[in-house]
């Protein structure tokens, strides 16, 4: 399986390691009233699609980038790969 | 003072050189180096200190460059691997400290890493046996880290086809010339 990654192009998969679902860049806040609730959520609840599954990949032996990678999970066809870095920013993370 | 003998990442007095087949396997302790990772929010700092003390601007991601003593490679987002002649700059993390100030965040490498320079007409064809990246299509100046023989370690082209480095850890250097040399006997 090849990764394109957004800064270094076509890498073979080897070179990373797989987290998991993309969702847990949404860390809840511990603060909030139902924390423990949400981080129930966060922890156990997980969508297992037949289809198309974004997921946090790590170029653990390249460039040490955490990457989203939306994934076929039948068929392992990749059709985006985002640095995660750039999808946190986008829903208002870091500065 | 304790007077120490230095011996090479191989444990040698002096570097070692072998030749097999067209392929020639070198080791090079000849270079210090530091990693550089820029701190937050200051890359435009960053990009200007460093274009002040190298001479050039440090390197888009995959790429390295070099003038004079100093040479760079990109290692990821923010961070380089900066590298200059030992004999010059043994003291090369606060010189390159003193350059960059409070921008970036700079670590002493040297020691850590074994350093082999690998030449010849079918370097591609070894490489290929080793490791995931496309060295075939890697241009001179391309330096990207990648996986041999599970150790991590930069690959960097020097010229297009003809001549490599691998740098490893210093720890693994000798599985990393055993490698390297089984490759080589085994296209020579």
């Amino acid at each position: 399986m090849i990764i394109n990654h957004p800064l270094l192009g076509p890498r073979d998969s080897q070179e990373f390691t797989y987290l998991g679902d993309a969702s847990l860049i949404d860390r809840p806040d511990w603060q909030a009233e139902d924390a423990v609730d949400r981080f129930y959520d966060y922890l156990y609840e997980r969508e297992n699609p037949a289809g198309e599954h974004r997921e946090l990949w790590f170029h653990e032996q390249g460039d040490r980038s955490w990457l989203v990678v939306t994934r076929n999970t039948l068929t392992h066809e990749i059709t985006n790969v985002e640095l995660a870095r750039d999808v946190a920013r986008a829903r208002g993370r870091g500065k | 003072m304790h007077n120490l003998a230095a011996i090479t990442p191989l444990g040698g007095a002096n570097a070692r050189e072998d030749r097999i087949g067209g392929i020639t396997i070198a080791e090079k302790p000849d270079r210090a180096m530091a990693s550089l990772a820029t701190r937050m929010g200051r890359d435009g700092d960053v990009a200007k200190a460093a274009k002040k003390l190298f001479g050039f601007a440090l390197p888009e991601p995959g790429r390295m460059e070099s003038k004079g003593d100093w040479a760079a490679f990109w290692t990821g987002p923010g961070q380089w691997m900066v590298t200059a002649p030992f004999v010059s700059h043994e003291d090369i993390a606060p010189i390159v400290k003193a350059g960059l100030g409070d921008a970036a965040s700079i670590t002493e490498q040297t020691d850590g890493w074994a350093q082999f320079d690998v030449d010849g007409s079918d370097v591609v064809d070894m490489l290929e046996r080793l490791c995931p990246v496309p060295s075939r299509r890697m241009k001179a100046g391309d330096a990207t880290r990648t996986s041999i023989e599970h150790l991590g370690c930069f690959v960097l082209c020097r010229v297009t086809g003809e001549s490599f480095t691998v740098i490893c850890p210093r720890s693994s250097a000798a599985s990393m010339h055993h490698a390297l040399s089984v490759a080589a006997r085994s296209i020579a």
